[in-house]
């Protein structure tokens, strides 16, 4: 029973706005091209579907392809980096340089390097450094997060270092994985879809350019779709990797 | 013969100045010895001295055991929260390079002998926090130490868990007579378990004197009720409390 609420209530509120949402532009005669009433939208919606689950199918890959090599060379590059502190000195100035550069300012760079011809591998380019981080950093930590007096006994018994990395400190970064993990999924779609914008040519056929494309042709309605199809995306992938870091977790801990 | 001993050791911090010493201990084959002091006396200093964790800033440290044959319990379980009850035992032998199927079936007698024979592949969070000490015990075990060192392991537990497994360490101990150096602030669990009770001074700890303990190990029922306890008590209690004003 609590449950059932726990599920109805933000469904409750959202049918509560969308409705006074409708109302309110009905009531004020609100133009469609400034703000759709949500009919609107679903009309939208409801008549380009194919096209736009097609470009929700793209940047969702893009992202998802970004998140894989992301992650490669994210706990590639924290593994390499835990075997001497002296690299990882050398390493972190320059992660954090790449961190705090706005996508939106590289964005342009990339597209030169990766050829008019293949704006896609621009995207993926761009969405991957900006989910990079989360991992990397979430790695860096998680490795240095064993139990002090876990690692004292590794001391007494001799461990090697590749030992000590293997037995001790992967395992013991598992859940500041998973949370990096999480955390760089939804980073790689806003990657994705900044790097989309940037690029802004019709050869790259994802939501972002479905929003621009509308907006150059005050299709709002149309807009407003894509940017629910958008959202919806995000928060699946979301609950998809929340999933997998609680059962990543339970079999971490054995409960 | 000593099994390990710590000569005029002294031990320094940088910028929190001398933990320790200077301090004496000789820890004799096959000997339990607590060690008693007030917080911060270095007690734990002078144990991971004892464990070659650490090196002195002066004085010497002698250690007869070689790579394997020491062995720590810590304050806390400190097991891997991923690994079962089993691998967590088998830990130090694979460590050492014992095939993955012996280990794991000397991990197993080494459960059994502090009573978790069932638990074997259960995790630490599955265990209560006696199970988990007692996993901590048989991982300490099963490398078959000459020294064995306890740093104040029973402090996290109730009262009835902490004389139950007070009871097992000395059974464990009668079975091959490893030299224990075990640090406890309970004055009470110092002059039970122990055969010597060295007291430390307030921090940086030195030697403040020590009370032998009579009677049998493991301790006869009863034992706590007897004049020979009281006595070795009340000596160290009288020791710790001219430690703390020294």
């Amino acid at each position: 029973m609590r449950r059932l609420a726990d599920v109805l209530a933000p469904l409750a509120l959202i049918g509560l706005l969308l409705a006074a949402w409708e109302i309110a532009c009905r009531v004020l005669a609100v133009p469609s091209y400034f703000l759709p009433p949500p009919s609107a939208v679903a009309k939208a919606l409801a008549g380009d579907t194919g096209s736009l689950l097609k470009a929700a199918g793209y940047t969702l890959w893009n992202a998802l392809a970004a998140l894989l090599i992301a992650s490669a060379l994210a706990q590639l590059l924290a593994v390499t980096v835990a075997l001497s502190r002296l690299l990882e000195r050398a390493v972190q100035p320059l992660a954090v340089i790449l961190q705090v550069t706005p996508v939106v300012a590289i964005a342009p760079i990339v597209n030169i390097w990766a050829g008019t011809d293949h704006p896609g591998r621009a995207v993926v380019a761009l969405a991957v450094v900006v989910a990079f981080f989360p991992i990397y950093s979430g790695a860096i930590a998680g490795l240095k997060s064993a139990d002090p007096d876990l690692s004292r006994l590794f001391d007494l018994y001799g461990a090697s270092r590749l030992q000590r990395l293997a037995r001790l400190q992967i395992p013991s970064a598992v859940p500041y994985l998973l949370q990096g993990h999480k955390v760089a999924a939804g980073l790689a779609i806003v990657g994705a879809v900044v790097a989309e914008f940037v690029a802004g040519s019709g050869k790259v056929q994802g939501l972002a350019w479905r929003i621009m494309d509308a907006s150059f042709k005050l299709q709002t309605p149309r807009m407003f779709a894509a940017l629910v199809l958008l959202g919806l995306m995000g928060a699946a992938l979301y609950a998809v990797l929340e999933a997998a870091e609680r059962a990543g977790l339970r079999w971490w801990r054995g409960r | 013969m000593s099994v390990a001993a710590l000569r005029k050791v002294e031990v320094e911090y940088a910028g929190r100045g001398r933990a320790l010493g200077p301090f004496d201990l000789t820890v004799g084959q096959g000997e339990i010895v607590a060690l008693v002091g007030p917080s911060g006396c270095g007690k734990s200093t002078a144990l991971r001295l004892l464990a070659g964790l650490e090196g002195p800033t002066r004085g010497e440290v002698l250690r007869a055991p070689g790579r394997g044959e020491t062995a720590v319990v810590f304050q806390a379980p400190t097991l891997a929260p991923w690994l079962s009850a089993r691998a967590n035992t088998a830990l130090p032998l694979e460590l050492a390079g014992v095939r993955k199927a012996e280990a794991a079936a000397r991990a197993e007698a080494a459960l059994a002998r502090v009573g978790l024979a069932g638990a074997a592949d259960a995790r630490p969070a599955q265990l209560s926090g006696g199970m988990a000490m007692r996993v901590s015990l048989a991982r300490a075990l099963v490398t078959e130490p000459r020294l064995l060192l306890l740093d104040e392991p029973f402090a996290a537990l109730d009262e009835i868990t902490r004389r139950a497994l007070a009871d097992d360490v000395l059974a464990l101990w009668a079975q091959s007579k490893p030299a224990i150096v075990f640090v406890t602030h309970n004055v009470e669990e110092a002059a039970y378990m122990a055969s010597r009770v060295v007291v430390m001074t307030r921090g940086p700890g030195r030697a403040a004197g020590e009370a032998a303990v009579a009677g049998p190990l493991p301790r006869p029922p009863g034992f706590r009720t007897t004049a020979a306890f009281r006595e070795t008590a009340e000596a160290v209690s009288s020791l710790l409390a001219e430690g703390m004003a020294a």
